[in-house]
């Protein structure tokens, strides 16, 4: 079997608004902290991967790898990673692939994303962005409105309806009232979400994740080197997968399937010689209420059709039998866009180590899995960590 | 107008439309896309040929769009469907209708208009009934 990869440390800056704090600022006190927490000196790390998707719209800042790099105080090779709001869990994945490959024994990884100093309406023609420029967008096609199109055609196939959403909301809500570092610690129910505005059909406000600024750095290190250098981490990611789909969500063969996601938590579980079954807890990209169903079903905790009851049925609440986004999923915890699928990392690692808020939910936990989807997960990349009990 | 340099394939395809004529792309496999195409992305095979695209299609999902942004500001709310012409699918805006008695399965026809916001054109369906 092929090593591991450790996750020697992991740091993320408070999620929320503001709007001041450039994207540079934040990934720096993200590294700084996971620097802290790994106890590696900078001057180990032998590359940079950094994801960001929207910093030409919010920060007129392209070129970012040595920025990143600079403002994490690191000089070595720095590679900026875009693949919408899948960019810093594919920069993870080439962080461990590096290291799997023997290329590098440490390699820093995260991301950044500054949003909330664009107005909702800009920001909401950025994200459009990540979809098809001729044929969806210039239809008019918004982010919400993607994944309403994928709701619409998922109730029409499957059944449920917007209750069974809200109960997903509340949920993520729920997981994030004592976690400091989400952006909404607050308590709401069926009635809110179904009681607020309109953003498209189906969705109200309460079923999409807000607009958030923050960032979320982990430093990797090879199995060898945490061994010779005594690192107390107990955190792995033994298995990652990625993979794209058609990129226009008419051209895909069913709407209300994630074959991207499908298809990189394959790999994903091959890569850890684990199944479905052996995962304890995942933290899937609940960018909209539906896409955790979408995310539950492709990544195997579901058949086709029945994860969308899953919330409603409390099976994947903090109490539940399998519970989804401990740490409140981007619906609550917040989404950041670029820095979201390492801080899914960062969070997953404090879970499964126990120094997480809601790590009391998983006591007897081995395995977690991270789902970080890019678009109308025309992008997606799966992580499995394991902790050492 | 927003989009003031042409768009080889989608700009094509409007005019198409608007001439009353509209195509698809279909590849030796029998698989349909929407221009631009140099090959099919699913087998790669290059030999692309423009078929008649089926007068109607079916409406596959639809929604109501109230939050738009910036350049669909003054037409929102506004109802964005991806409709099924069989061989290939196409997303527009669903016009000249109530957008609550827009319905998945509806039959719609094909055509252009311009956008309230900016004046640029816009793929938009008609209910057929």
């Amino acid at each position: 079997m092929v090593s591991a990869v450790t996750v020697a440390g992991v740091g993320m800056t408070p999620f929320g608004r503001g709007g001041e704090q450039t994207a540079r600022e934040m990934f720096g006190e993200a590294a700084a902290e996971a620097f802290d927490d790994a106890d590696v000196p900078r001057d180990a790390v032998e590359e940079v991967f950094y994801g960001n998707y929207m910093g030409e719209f919010a920060e007129q800042q392209g070129h970012q790898g040595p920025l990143a790099a600079e403002a994490a105080g690191v000089s070595a090779p720095a590679t900026r990673v875009e693949s919408a709001c899948a960019s810093s869990g594919v920069a993870v994945r080439f962080g461990y692939e590096k290291i799997r490959s023997g290329q590098a024994d440490v390699v820093l990884v995260g991301g950044a994303e500054r949003m909330t100093n664009l107005s909702t309406p800009d920001a909401t023609q950025a994200l459009a962005a990540a979809a098809d420029a001729l044929w969806e967008i210039r239809a008019g096609v918004t982010f919400p409105g993607a994944y309403s199109l994928m709701a619409n055609r998922y109730f029409h196939e499957f059944g449920g309806g917007r209750e069974d959403l809200a109960h997903i909301a509340v949920k993520n809500h729920e997981n994030a009232l004592e976690n400091d570092l989400a952006q909404f610690q607050k308590s709401i129910d069926v009635d809110d979400v179904l009681d607020a505005m309109t953003v498209c059909s189906p969705f109200g406000l309460f079923d999409c994740s807000p607009m958030s600024n923050g960032a979320a750095a982990a430093v990797l290190v090879s199995d060898e080197f945490a061994t010779e250098h005594g690192l107390d981490a107990p955190v792995s990611i033994r298995g990652a997968g990625q993979h794209s789909d058609h990129f226009a969500l008419a051209d895909r063969a069913s709407i209300p399937r994630a074959p991207a996601a499908e298809r990189a938590a394959e790999m994903a579980y091959e890569d850890a010689g684990l199944g479905p079954d052996d995962v304890d807890t995942a933290e899937v990209h609940d960018c909209f209420t539906i896409a955790e169903v979408l995310a539950l079903e492709a990544l195997g905790f579901y058949e086709p059709g029945e994860g969308i009851s899953a919330a409603t049925n409390g099976e994947t609440t903090i109490d539940g039998e399998f519970p989804v986004n401990l740490s409140g999923g981007l619906k609550a915890k917040g989404h950041p866009v670029g820095a979201t699928g390492c801080a899914q990392i960062s969070e997953m690692t404090k879970l499964l180590r126990g120094d997480h808020v809601n790590s009391s939910a998983l006591e007897d936990a081995t395995a977690g899995l991270t789902h970080n989807a890019g678009g109308t997960v025309a992008s997606c990349v799966v992580h499995i960590l394991e902790v050492e009990r | 107008m927003r989009y003031d340099t042409r768009d080889d394939g989608y700009d094509d395809f409007l005019d198409a439309v608007e001439e009353g004529e509209p195509y698809y792309l279909e590849s030796p496999s029998g698989d349909g896309w929407l221009p631009p195409r140099v090959c099919d992305p699913k087998t790669g095979e290059r030999k692309l040929v423009e078929k008649e695209l089926p007068a109607t299609g079916e409406v596959v999902t639809h929604t109501t769009t109230h939050v738009a942004g910036p350049d669909f500001a003054d037409d929102a709310p506004y109802v964005v469907a991806i409709v099924s012409f069989g061989p290939v699918s196409v997303t527009g805006q669903v016009r000249e209708v109530d957008p609550d008695d827009v319905e998945i399965g509806q039959e719609v026809e094909i055509g252009v208009e311009q956008t309230e916001t900016t004046g640029d054109r816009v793929i938009v369906f008609y209910p057929t009934e």
